[in-house]
Protein backbone atom coordinates (compact mmCIF):
# COMPACT_ATOMS: atom_id res chain seq x y z
CA UNK A 1 0.00 0.00 0.00
CA UNK A 2 1.47 2.92 -1.11
CA UNK A 3 2.72 5.44 2.05
CA UNK A 4 1.39 8.79 -0.06
CA UNK A 5 -1.46 9.34 -2.22
CA UNK A 6 -1.52 12.63 -4.23
CA UNK A 7 -4.46 12.98 -6.70
CA UNK A 8 -4.76 15.74 -9.10
CA UNK A 9 -3.49 18.25 -6.18
CA UNK A 10 -3.24 22.06 -6.88
CA UNK A 11 -2.70 25.12 -4.99
CA UNK A 12 -3.31 28.34 -6.34
CA UNK A 13 -2.27 31.81 -4.74
CA UNK A 14 -4.33 34.83 -4.87
CA UNK A 15 -1.57 37.34 -5.17
CA UNK A 16 -2.14 41.72 -5.17
CA UNK A 17 -1.36 43.03 -8.36
CA UNK A 18 -0.49 46.62 -8.57
CA UNK A 19 0.99 49.03 -11.61
CA UNK A 20 3.28 51.68 -10.30
CA UNK A 21 2.92 55.17 -9.70
CA UNK A 22 0.25 57.33 -7.33
CA UNK A 23 -2.80 57.23 -9.53
CA UNK A 24 -2.47 53.02 -9.12
CA UNK A 25 -1.78 53.77 -5.24
CA UNK A 26 -4.84 55.78 -4.88
CA UNK A 27 -7.01 53.33 -6.94
CA UNK A 28 -5.62 50.28 -5.02
CA UNK A 29 -7.26 52.05 -1.78
CA UNK A 30 -10.69 51.46 -2.99
CA UNK A 31 -9.92 48.62 -5.34
CA UNK A 32 -7.49 45.56 -4.73
CA UNK A 33 -6.62 43.79 -8.00
CA UNK A 34 -5.50 40.56 -7.34
CA UNK A 35 -4.65 37.95 -10.06
CA UNK A 36 -4.43 34.01 -9.47
CA UNK A 37 -0.94 31.65 -9.48
CA UNK A 38 -1.45 28.30 -10.06
CA UNK A 39 1.77 26.98 -8.05
CA UNK A 40 0.55 23.35 -8.53
CA UNK A 41 -1.78 22.09 -11.47
CA UNK A 42 -3.03 18.76 -11.03
CA UNK A 43 -0.13 17.05 -10.14
CA UNK A 44 -0.75 13.49 -9.30
CA UNK A 45 1.76 10.29 -7.91
CA UNK A 46 2.20 7.46 -5.57
CA UNK A 47 5.34 6.69 -2.55
CA UNK A 48 5.57 3.02 -1.73
CA UNK A 49 6.68 2.47 2.12
CA UNK A 50 11.11 2.83 1.93
CA UNK A 51 11.35 4.64 -1.90
CA UNK A 52 13.66 7.65 -1.81
CA UNK A 53 12.01 9.96 -4.38
CA UNK A 54 14.03 12.86 -5.78
CA UNK A 55 11.77 15.78 -6.76
CA UNK A 56 12.85 18.15 -9.01
CA UNK A 57 12.20 21.19 -10.96
CA UNK A 58 13.74 24.90 -11.34
CA UNK A 59 12.66 27.65 -8.80
CA UNK A 60 9.11 28.46 -8.68
CA UNK A 61 8.64 24.90 -9.96
CA UNK A 62 6.06 24.19 -7.42
CA UNK A 63 8.41 21.47 -5.11
CA UNK A 64 8.44 23.10 -2.01
CA UNK A 65 4.69 24.04 -2.20
CA UNK A 66 3.74 20.12 -3.00
CA UNK A 67 6.04 19.24 0.09
CA UNK A 68 4.37 21.95 1.82
CA UNK A 69 0.68 20.71 0.81
CA UNK A 70 2.30 16.82 2.40
CA UNK A 71 2.78 17.73 5.64
CA UNK A 72 -0.13 19.71 6.15
CA UNK A 73 1.14 23.48 6.40
CA UNK A 74 -0.49 24.25 3.39
CA UNK A 75 -4.34 23.63 2.29
CA UNK A 76 -4.35 22.26 -1.35
CA UNK A 77 -7.17 24.08 -3.26
CA UNK A 78 -7.71 21.13 -5.46
CA UNK A 79 -7.18 17.51 -5.50
CA UNK A 80 -6.38 15.29 -2.76
CA UNK A 81 -3.30 13.42 -0.56
CA UNK A 82 -2.79 11.45 2.01
CA UNK A 83 0.33 10.99 3.97
CA UNK A 84 -0.08 7.60 5.79
CA UNK A 85 -3.19 7.26 5.34
CA UNK A 86 -4.23 10.44 6.98
CA UNK A 87 -5.27 13.95 5.64
CA UNK A 88 -2.42 16.45 6.17
CA UNK A 89 -4.82 19.88 5.94
CA UNK A 90 -6.30 18.68 9.41
CA UNK A 91 -2.67 18.03 10.62
CA UNK A 92 -3.35 15.16 12.81
CA UNK A 93 -1.19 14.49 16.01
CA UNK A 94 -0.83 11.15 14.40
CA UNK A 95 0.40 12.13 11.38
CA UNK A 96 2.35 14.80 12.45
CA UNK A 97 4.31 12.00 14.98
CA UNK A 98 5.28 10.08 11.76
CA UNK A 99 5.90 12.89 9.42
CA UNK A 100 9.52 15.31 9.37
CA UNK A 101 9.44 18.74 6.85
CA UNK A 102 13.42 19.79 6.71
CA UNK A 103 14.11 23.14 5.55
CA UNK A 104 17.85 23.59 4.09
CA UNK A 105 17.69 27.30 4.92
CA UNK A 106 15.68 27.09 7.85
CA UNK A 107 16.68 26.79 11.61
CA UNK A 108 14.39 25.40 14.36
CA UNK A 109 16.56 24.21 17.25
CA UNK A 110 16.66 27.19 19.89
CA UNK A 111 19.66 29.53 18.76
CA UNK A 112 20.69 30.30 21.91
CA UNK A 113 21.56 26.67 23.26
CA UNK A 114 23.62 23.71 22.55
CA UNK A 115 21.50 21.29 20.30
CA UNK A 116 21.58 18.99 23.63
CA UNK A 117 18.92 21.44 24.94
CA UNK A 118 17.01 21.11 22.12
CA UNK A 119 16.87 17.70 21.52
CA UNK A 120 15.65 17.54 25.20
CA UNK A 121 12.91 19.66 24.11
CA UNK A 122 11.81 17.52 21.19
CA UNK A 123 11.85 14.36 23.49
CA UNK A 124 8.79 16.25 25.28
CA UNK A 125 7.28 17.39 22.20
CA UNK A 126 7.31 13.85 20.84
CA UNK A 127 6.85 12.18 24.14
CA UNK A 128 9.62 9.92 23.67
CA UNK A 129 10.05 7.57 26.66
CA UNK A 130 14.02 8.17 27.57
CA UNK A 131 14.66 4.20 27.48
CA UNK A 132 14.37 5.16 23.62
CA UNK A 133 15.73 8.42 23.14
CA UNK A 134 19.30 8.34 24.65
CA UNK A 135 19.88 5.58 22.17
CA UNK A 136 18.75 6.95 19.36
CA UNK A 137 19.90 10.70 20.11
CA UNK A 138 23.40 8.68 20.52
CA UNK A 139 22.81 6.89 17.08
CA UNK A 140 21.97 9.76 15.22
CA UNK A 141 25.22 11.70 17.40
CA UNK A 142 27.58 9.12 16.12
CA UNK A 143 26.04 8.59 11.99
CA UNK A 144 26.67 12.19 11.57
CA UNK A 145 30.01 12.77 13.37
CA UNK A 146 28.85 15.75 15.69
CA UNK A 147 29.85 14.33 19.03
CA UNK A 148 31.76 17.43 19.65
CA UNK A 149 29.36 19.70 18.26
CA UNK A 150 26.07 18.66 20.43
CA UNK A 151 27.99 20.57 23.27
CA UNK A 152 28.01 24.01 21.85
CA UNK A 153 25.50 26.68 21.53
CA UNK A 154 23.76 26.70 17.68
CA UNK A 155 24.65 30.33 17.48
CA UNK A 156 28.38 29.27 17.44
CA UNK A 157 27.86 26.45 14.64
CA UNK A 158 28.75 27.02 11.03
CA UNK A 159 26.37 26.19 8.48
CA UNK A 160 27.11 22.52 7.61
CA UNK A 161 26.98 21.74 11.12
CA UNK A 162 24.14 23.35 12.05
CA UNK A 163 22.16 21.67 9.12
CA UNK A 164 23.41 18.08 10.49
CA UNK A 165 21.93 19.33 13.79
CA UNK A 166 18.77 20.33 12.16
CA UNK A 167 18.78 17.13 10.68
CA UNK A 168 19.39 15.23 13.94
CA UNK A 169 16.76 17.06 15.66
CA UNK A 170 14.26 16.38 13.00
CA UNK A 171 14.85 12.89 13.50
CA UNK A 172 14.62 11.84 17.25
CA UNK A 173 10.69 10.81 17.10
CA UNK A 174 11.97 8.32 14.02
CA UNK A 175 9.70 9.52 11.17
CA UNK A 176 8.33 7.16 9.07
CA UNK A 177 8.35 10.01 6.11
CA UNK A 178 10.78 12.35 5.56
CA UNK A 179 10.46 15.87 3.49
CA UNK A 180 13.24 17.40 2.81
CA UNK A 181 13.77 20.64 1.45
CA UNK A 182 17.32 21.26 0.38
CA UNK A 183 18.58 19.70 2.74
CA UNK A 184 22.30 20.61 1.40
CA UNK A 185 21.93 24.06 -0.11
CA UNK A 186 24.81 26.26 0.40
CA UNK A 187 26.59 23.43 2.08
CA UNK A 188 30.56 22.43 0.52
CA UNK A 189 31.03 19.03 -1.24
CA UNK A 190 32.48 17.27 2.34
CA UNK A 191 29.59 18.12 3.79
CA UNK A 192 27.08 17.33 0.95
CA UNK A 193 28.42 14.01 0.65
CA UNK A 194 28.21 13.38 4.46
CA UNK A 195 24.38 14.42 4.72
CA UNK A 196 23.82 12.45 1.66
CA UNK A 197 25.22 8.97 3.31
CA UNK A 198 23.66 9.84 6.57
CA UNK A 199 20.25 9.89 4.40
CA UNK A 200 20.60 6.67 2.69
CA UNK A 201 21.90 5.04 5.88
CA UNK A 202 18.90 5.92 8.03
CA UNK A 203 16.46 5.40 4.64
CA UNK A 204 18.09 1.95 4.74
CA UNK A 205 17.91 1.48 9.06
CA UNK A 206 14.72 2.46 9.38
CA UNK A 207 12.71 2.09 5.66
CA UNK A 208 11.55 5.22 5.77
CA UNK A 209 10.18 6.96 2.86
CA UNK A 210 12.04 10.78 1.61
CA UNK A 211 11.13 13.04 -0.68
CA UNK A 212 14.23 15.10 -1.73
CA UNK A 213 14.28 18.33 -3.59
CA UNK A 214 17.45 19.40 -4.41
CA UNK A 215 19.18 21.86 -6.81
CA UNK A 216 22.46 19.33 -6.62
CA UNK A 217 22.30 16.46 -9.14
CA UNK A 218 24.43 14.77 -7.12
CA UNK A 219 21.90 14.65 -4.65
CA UNK A 220 19.41 12.91 -6.63
CA UNK A 221 22.05 10.73 -8.60
CA UNK A 222 23.30 9.08 -5.03
CA UNK A 223 19.83 8.74 -3.55
CA UNK A 224 17.09 8.56 -5.69
CA UNK A 225 16.34 5.75 -8.25
CA UNK A 226 13.34 7.35 -9.15
CA UNK A 227 12.91 11.03 -9.83
CA UNK A 228 9.44 13.23 -10.39
CA UNK A 229 9.90 16.41 -12.58
CA UNK A 230 7.65 19.49 -11.92
CA UNK A 231 7.96 22.40 -14.09
CA UNK A 232 5.36 25.37 -13.89
CA UNK A 233 3.45 23.14 -11.18
CA UNK A 234 2.82 20.33 -13.60
CA UNK A 235 4.18 16.84 -13.25
CA UNK A 236 6.27 16.33 -16.69
CA UNK A 237 8.06 13.00 -15.84
CA UNK A 238 7.76 10.46 -13.06
CA UNK A 239 9.71 7.10 -13.25
CA UNK A 240 13.53 6.25 -12.55
CA UNK A 241 16.53 8.89 -13.23
CA UNK A 242 17.49 6.44 -15.97
CA UNK A 243 15.30 6.70 -18.34
CA UNK A 244 15.06 9.90 -18.01
CA UNK A 245 18.08 10.69 -20.28
CA UNK A 246 16.57 7.96 -22.39
CA UNK A 247 13.69 9.86 -22.62
CA UNK A 248 14.51 13.32 -22.82
CA UNK A 249 18.30 13.44 -24.42
CA UNK A 250 18.34 12.59 -27.98
CA UNK A 251 22.08 12.01 -27.94
CA UNK A 252 24.71 10.13 -26.65
CA UNK A 253 28.40 11.01 -26.65
CA UNK A 254 30.86 8.25 -28.41
CA UNK A 255 34.52 8.45 -27.08
CA UNK A 256 36.92 6.70 -28.89
CA UNK A 257 41.05 6.50 -28.15
CA UNK A 258 42.83 5.62 -31.04
CA UNK A 259 46.16 4.00 -30.86
CA UNK A 260 48.31 7.01 -32.14
CA UNK A 261 46.62 8.60 -28.75
CA UNK A 262 44.59 10.69 -30.25
CA UNK A 263 41.23 10.67 -29.10
CA UNK A 264 37.69 11.58 -30.95
CA UNK A 265 34.58 12.65 -29.56
CA UNK A 266 31.41 12.11 -31.45
CA UNK A 267 27.73 13.29 -30.27
CA UNK A 268 25.15 10.65 -32.37
CA UNK A 269 21.48 10.19 -32.28
CA UNK A 270 20.65 7.67 -30.04
CA UNK A 271 19.21 6.00 -32.57
CA UNK A 272 22.37 5.80 -34.74
CA UNK A 273 24.75 4.82 -31.92
CA UNK A 274 25.58 1.14 -33.16
CA UNK A 275 25.58 2.39 -36.61
CA UNK A 276 27.91 5.09 -35.67
CA UNK A 277 30.10 2.75 -33.36
CA UNK A 278 30.42 -0.06 -35.72
CA UNK A 279 32.22 2.57 -38.77
CA UNK A 280 34.57 3.92 -35.89
CA UNK A 281 35.77 0.39 -35.18
CA UNK A 282 36.01 -0.39 -39.31
CA UNK A 283 37.65 3.21 -40.17
CA UNK A 284 39.92 3.43 -36.84
CA UNK A 285 42.53 2.01 -35.15
CA UNK A 286 40.23 2.28 -31.58
CA UNK A 287 41.79 1.04 -28.61
CA UNK A 288 39.03 2.55 -25.55
CA UNK A 289 35.68 3.44 -26.83
CA UNK A 290 33.21 4.79 -24.51
CA UNK A 291 29.45 5.45 -24.95
CA UNK A 292 27.42 7.69 -22.35
CA UNK A 293 24.40 9.56 -21.96
CA UNK A 294 24.85 13.08 -21.38
CA UNK A 295 25.27 14.43 -17.72
CA UNK A 296 22.49 13.98 -15.71
CA UNK A 297 22.60 18.21 -15.10
CA UNK A 298 22.66 18.45 -19.32
CA UNK A 299 19.54 15.70 -19.58
CA UNK A 300 17.60 17.99 -16.19
CA UNK A 301 18.12 21.06 -18.38
CA UNK A 302 16.56 19.96 -21.50
CA UNK A 303 13.75 18.44 -19.19
CA UNK A 304 12.56 22.12 -18.05
CA UNK A 305 13.75 23.81 -21.74
CA UNK A 306 11.11 21.20 -23.29
CA UNK A 307 8.51 21.76 -20.72
CA UNK A 308 9.22 25.01 -21.14
CA UNK A 309 8.41 24.61 -24.85
CA UNK A 310 5.55 22.69 -23.79
CA UNK A 311 3.54 25.49 -21.57
CA UNK B 1 1.43 18.04 29.07
CA UNK B 2 3.01 18.81 32.02
CA UNK B 3 6.55 17.23 30.69
CA UNK B 4 5.89 19.61 27.63
CA UNK B 5 5.24 22.26 30.21
CA UNK B 6 8.72 21.63 32.17
CA UNK B 7 11.12 21.08 29.30
CA UNK B 8 9.77 24.56 27.61
CA UNK B 9 10.05 26.29 30.95
CA UNK B 10 13.68 24.75 31.11
CA UNK B 11 14.79 25.69 27.91
CA UNK B 12 13.33 29.15 28.20
CA UNK B 13 14.83 29.46 31.99
CA UNK B 14 18.49 28.62 30.11
CA UNK B 15 18.01 30.53 27.46
CA UNK B 16 17.35 33.70 29.78
CA UNK B 17 19.94 33.47 31.59
CA UNK B 18 22.48 33.51 28.50
CA UNK B 19 20.75 37.07 28.30
CA UNK B 20 20.83 37.94 32.31
CA UNK B 21 22.25 41.24 31.46
CA UNK B 22 20.06 42.57 28.82
CA UNK B 23 16.96 40.94 31.20
CA UNK B 24 18.15 43.51 34.11
CA UNK B 25 18.67 46.25 31.79
CA UNK B 26 15.23 45.27 30.18
CA UNK B 27 13.36 45.46 33.90
CA UNK B 28 15.45 48.27 34.89
CA UNK B 29 13.75 50.28 32.15
CA UNK B 30 10.51 48.93 32.93
CA UNK B 31 10.70 50.55 36.42
CA UNK B 32 10.88 53.58 35.03
CA UNK B 33 7.11 54.07 34.04
CA UNK B 34 5.97 53.14 37.50
CA UNK B 35 8.24 54.96 39.22
CA UNK B 36 7.40 58.46 37.56
CA UNK B 37 3.17 57.47 38.13
CA UNK B 38 4.87 56.70 41.88
CA UNK B 39 6.44 60.15 42.03
CA UNK B 40 3.64 62.12 40.34
CA UNK B 41 0.66 60.52 42.85
CA UNK B 42 2.67 60.93 46.17
CA UNK B 43 3.61 64.30 45.38
CA UNK B 44 0.00 65.16 43.97
CA UNK B 45 -0.95 63.46 47.73
CA UNK B 46 0.31 65.57 49.59
CA UNK B 47 -0.24 68.28 47.94
CA UNK B 48 -4.11 67.38 49.16
CA UNK B 49 -3.13 67.33 52.14
CA UNK B 50 -1.34 63.64 52.67
CA UNK B 51 -3.55 61.30 50.54
CA UNK B 52 -5.94 61.33 47.59
CA UNK B 53 -9.35 59.44 48.31
CA UNK B 54 -7.72 57.22 51.24
CA UNK B 55 -4.48 56.93 49.14
CA UNK B 56 -1.09 57.99 51.50
CA UNK B 57 2.01 58.46 49.18
CA UNK B 58 2.88 54.42 51.18
CA UNK B 59 -0.44 53.25 49.28
CA UNK B 60 0.69 54.55 46.09
CA UNK B 61 4.41 53.28 46.95
CA UNK B 62 2.77 49.23 47.84
CA UNK B 63 0.28 49.90 44.39
CA UNK B 64 3.12 50.80 42.01
CA UNK B 65 5.91 48.31 43.65
CA UNK B 66 3.52 45.90 43.30
CA UNK B 67 2.74 46.84 40.01
CA UNK B 68 5.86 46.25 39.23
CA UNK B 69 5.75 42.57 40.31
CA UNK B 70 2.64 42.01 38.33
CA UNK B 71 4.17 43.53 35.14
CA UNK B 72 7.00 41.83 34.77
CA UNK B 73 4.31 38.89 35.56
CA UNK B 74 2.08 39.70 32.77
CA UNK B 75 4.67 40.10 29.74
CA UNK B 76 3.56 37.35 27.16
CA UNK B 77 4.00 37.55 23.40
CA UNK B 78 3.79 40.93 21.74
CA UNK B 79 0.84 40.91 18.82
CA UNK B 80 3.88 42.57 16.70
CA UNK B 81 5.92 39.15 16.78
CA UNK B 82 3.22 37.43 14.42
CA UNK B 83 4.83 39.12 11.58
CA UNK B 84 8.50 37.97 11.93
CA UNK B 85 7.26 34.64 13.24
CA UNK B 86 5.54 33.88 9.47
CA UNK B 87 8.22 35.39 7.57
CA UNK B 88 11.05 33.78 8.95
CA UNK B 89 9.76 30.48 9.05
CA UNK B 90 9.58 29.87 12.92
CA UNK B 91 5.20 29.55 12.65
CA UNK B 92 6.01 26.09 9.79
CA UNK B 93 8.43 24.62 12.45
CA UNK B 94 5.55 24.85 15.04
CA UNK B 95 3.22 23.71 12.85
CA UNK B 96 4.75 20.64 12.12
CA UNK B 97 4.69 19.31 15.31
CA UNK B 98 2.08 17.70 17.22
CA UNK B 99 1.41 20.02 20.07
CA UNK B 100 -0.46 23.93 19.73
CA UNK B 101 1.88 26.39 19.40
CA UNK B 102 0.14 28.42 22.34
CA UNK B 103 1.47 25.77 24.81
CA UNK B 104 5.44 26.44 23.49
CA UNK B 105 4.79 30.46 24.03
CA UNK B 106 2.09 29.69 27.29
CA UNK B 107 5.73 27.40 28.69
CA UNK B 108 7.99 29.76 27.19
CA UNK B 109 7.14 32.75 28.37
CA UNK B 110 5.96 31.35 32.08
CA UNK B 111 9.78 29.74 32.27
CA UNK B 112 11.36 33.47 31.71
CA UNK B 113 8.86 34.62 35.08
CA UNK B 114 11.14 32.52 37.17
CA UNK B 115 14.45 34.61 35.74
CA UNK B 116 12.31 37.76 36.15
CA UNK B 117 11.65 36.97 39.93
CA UNK B 118 15.25 36.18 40.86
CA UNK B 119 16.23 39.63 39.15
CA UNK B 120 13.30 41.27 40.48
CA UNK B 121 13.98 41.01 44.16
CA UNK B 122 16.76 43.22 44.63
CA UNK B 123 15.33 45.69 42.35
CA UNK B 124 12.23 45.71 44.62
CA UNK B 125 14.20 45.45 48.11
CA UNK B 126 15.47 49.32 46.30
CA UNK B 127 12.61 50.52 45.57
CA UNK B 128 11.02 49.69 49.06
CA UNK B 129 13.57 51.60 50.80
CA UNK B 130 13.63 54.60 48.99
CA UNK B 131 9.77 54.62 48.94
CA UNK B 132 8.16 53.01 51.93
CA UNK B 133 5.40 51.36 50.70
CA UNK B 134 2.77 50.89 53.50
CA UNK B 135 1.84 47.22 52.86
CA UNK B 136 0.16 44.68 55.59
CA UNK B 137 -1.72 41.77 53.54
CA UNK B 138 -3.84 38.96 55.25
CA UNK B 139 -2.49 35.43 54.17
CA UNK B 140 -5.72 35.09 52.57
CA UNK B 141 -4.67 37.99 50.41
CA UNK B 142 -1.32 37.21 49.68
CA UNK B 143 -2.68 33.28 48.31
CA UNK B 144 -5.27 35.09 46.34
CA UNK B 145 -2.33 37.35 45.14
CA UNK B 146 -0.57 34.36 43.52
CA UNK B 147 -3.10 32.98 41.62
CA UNK B 148 -4.18 35.78 40.64
CA UNK B 149 -1.04 36.95 39.32
CA UNK B 150 -0.84 33.76 37.07
CA UNK B 151 -4.52 34.35 36.12
CA UNK B 152 -3.52 37.99 34.89
CA UNK B 153 -0.66 36.25 33.15
CA UNK B 154 -3.04 33.76 31.13
CA UNK B 155 -5.72 36.61 30.10
CA UNK B 156 -3.01 38.81 28.79
CA UNK B 157 -1.41 35.58 26.71
CA UNK B 158 -4.17 33.83 25.28
CA UNK B 159 -5.75 37.24 24.40
CA UNK B 160 -2.75 38.62 22.79
CA UNK B 161 -1.83 35.22 21.06
CA UNK B 162 -5.20 35.70 19.45
CA UNK B 163 -5.16 39.57 18.73
CA UNK B 164 -1.82 38.22 16.66
CA UNK B 165 -3.41 36.15 14.66
CA UNK B 166 -5.01 39.18 12.73
CA UNK B 167 -1.42 38.98 11.07
CA UNK B 168 -2.97 36.01 9.21
CA UNK B 169 -5.44 38.58 7.81
CA UNK B 170 -3.73 41.91 7.05
CA UNK B 171 0.19 42.66 7.70
CA UNK B 172 -1.16 46.46 8.96
CA UNK B 173 -2.24 44.99 12.00
CA UNK B 174 -0.14 47.83 13.71
CA UNK B 175 -2.79 50.47 14.72
CA UNK B 176 -4.85 47.84 15.79
CA UNK B 177 -2.58 46.52 18.19
CA UNK B 178 -1.48 50.48 19.80
CA UNK B 179 -5.45 50.72 20.14
CA UNK B 180 -5.77 47.68 22.69
CA UNK B 181 -2.58 48.17 24.22
CA UNK B 182 -3.91 52.26 24.84
CA UNK B 183 -7.39 50.69 26.09
CA UNK B 184 -5.14 48.91 28.67
CA UNK B 185 -3.32 51.49 29.39
CA UNK B 186 -6.50 53.56 30.55
CA UNK B 187 -8.71 50.38 32.00
CA UNK B 188 -6.15 48.29 33.73
CA UNK B 189 -5.33 50.27 36.88
CA UNK B 190 -1.78 50.32 34.75
CA UNK B 191 -1.52 54.45 34.94
CA UNK B 192 -3.62 55.01 37.59
CA UNK B 193 -5.16 53.08 40.51
CA UNK B 194 -8.93 52.44 39.19
CA UNK B 195 -9.94 53.43 42.61
CA UNK B 196 -9.21 56.86 41.81
CA UNK B 197 -11.73 57.22 39.01
CA UNK B 198 -15.18 58.01 39.07
CA UNK B 199 -17.51 55.40 39.94
CA UNK B 200 -19.20 55.03 36.25
CA UNK B 201 -15.91 54.73 34.53
CA UNK B 202 -14.82 51.64 37.20
CA UNK B 203 -18.07 50.28 36.53
CA UNK B 204 -16.78 50.06 32.98
CA UNK B 205 -13.58 48.80 33.55
CA UNK B 206 -15.61 45.66 34.84
CA UNK B 207 -16.86 44.35 31.15
CA UNK B 208 -12.95 44.60 29.62
CA UNK B 209 -10.32 42.18 30.37
CA UNK B 210 -7.79 44.52 31.57
CA UNK B 211 -8.40 45.59 34.65
CA UNK B 212 -8.01 41.89 35.64
CA UNK B 213 -4.31 41.75 35.06
CA UNK B 214 -3.44 44.91 36.59
CA UNK B 215 -5.58 46.15 39.15
CA UNK B 216 -7.10 43.43 40.40
CA UNK B 217 -3.59 41.50 41.15
CA UNK B 218 -2.26 44.59 42.42
CA UNK B 219 -5.38 45.40 44.50
CA UNK B 220 -5.40 41.59 46.02
CA UNK B 221 -2.28 42.28 47.86
CA UNK B 222 -1.78 45.85 48.41
CA UNK B 223 -6.02 46.12 49.47
CA UNK B 224 -7.97 47.72 50.72
CA UNK B 225 -10.28 44.96 49.36
CA UNK B 226 -13.18 42.84 50.76
CA UNK B 227 -12.88 38.41 50.86
CA UNK B 228 -15.72 38.83 48.58
CA UNK B 229 -14.35 40.48 46.02
CA UNK B 230 -10.84 38.48 46.43
CA UNK B 231 -13.34 35.31 45.00
CA UNK B 232 -15.30 38.08 42.43
CA UNK B 233 -11.83 38.86 41.12
CA UNK B 234 -10.51 35.16 40.83
CA UNK B 235 -14.10 34.18 39.38
CA UNK B 236 -13.70 37.29 36.39
CA UNK B 237 -10.11 35.93 35.72
CA UNK B 238 -11.29 32.66 34.78
CA UNK B 239 -14.49 33.75 32.61
CA UNK B 240 -11.80 35.98 31.12
CA UNK B 241 -9.60 32.90 30.36
CA UNK B 242 -12.41 30.97 29.25
CA UNK B 243 -13.65 33.43 27.32
CA UNK B 244 -9.91 33.93 25.39
CA UNK B 245 -9.89 30.17 25.39
CA UNK B 246 -13.32 29.98 23.25
CA UNK B 247 -11.76 33.47 21.10
CA UNK B 248 -8.81 31.10 20.36
CA UNK B 249 -10.45 27.82 19.32
CA UNK B 250 -13.02 30.18 16.68
CA UNK B 251 -9.85 32.12 15.11
CA UNK B 252 -6.78 29.55 15.35
CA UNK B 253 -8.17 26.89 12.46
CA UNK B 254 -9.47 29.85 10.67
CA UNK B 255 -6.13 31.61 10.75
CA UNK B 256 -4.07 28.23 9.77
CA UNK B 257 -6.10 27.70 6.55
CA UNK B 258 -5.09 31.54 6.16
CA UNK B 259 -1.49 30.92 6.29
CA UNK B 260 -2.46 28.36 3.48
CA UNK B 261 -2.65 31.35 1.86
CA UNK B 262 0.13 33.17 2.55
CA UNK B 263 2.91 30.84 2.23
CA UNK B 264 5.00 30.91 4.58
Amino acid sequence: MAIIEVDNLSKTFKVPVREQGLRASVRSLVHRETKEVTAVDSVSFTIEPGEVVGFLGPNGAGKTTTLKMLSGLLHPTGGRCNVLGLEPKARPAELLRQITLVMGNRNQLQWDLPALDSFELNRAIYRIPRAEFIPRRDELIELLDVGDLVTKPIRNLSLGERMKMEIAGALLHRPQVLFLDEPTIGLDITMQRRIRTFIADYNNRHGASVILTSHYMADVQALCKRVIVIHHGRLVFDGDLTTLGERFTTQRTITARLADGEEITIRALRADTASVTSKLLADYDVVDLTIEDPPIDDVIEQVFADAGDAS
Amino acid sequence: MIPLYAAHMRQSVLTQFQYRAANYFYMIGMIAEPVVYLVVWSTIARAHGGSIDGLTPGAFAAYYIVWTLVRNMNIVLTPFAWEERIKDGTLSGQLMRPIHPIHEDLASFAGWKIVVLLLWIPIAAVLVLLFRPTLSPTPLQCIVFFFAIWGAYLIRAIIQWSLGLITFWTTRVSAIFEAYILSEMLLSGRVFPLVLMPKWFQTLTWYFPFRWTFSFPIVALTGPIKNRDLFIGLGMQVAWILAGIGLLSLVWPRAVRRFSSVGG
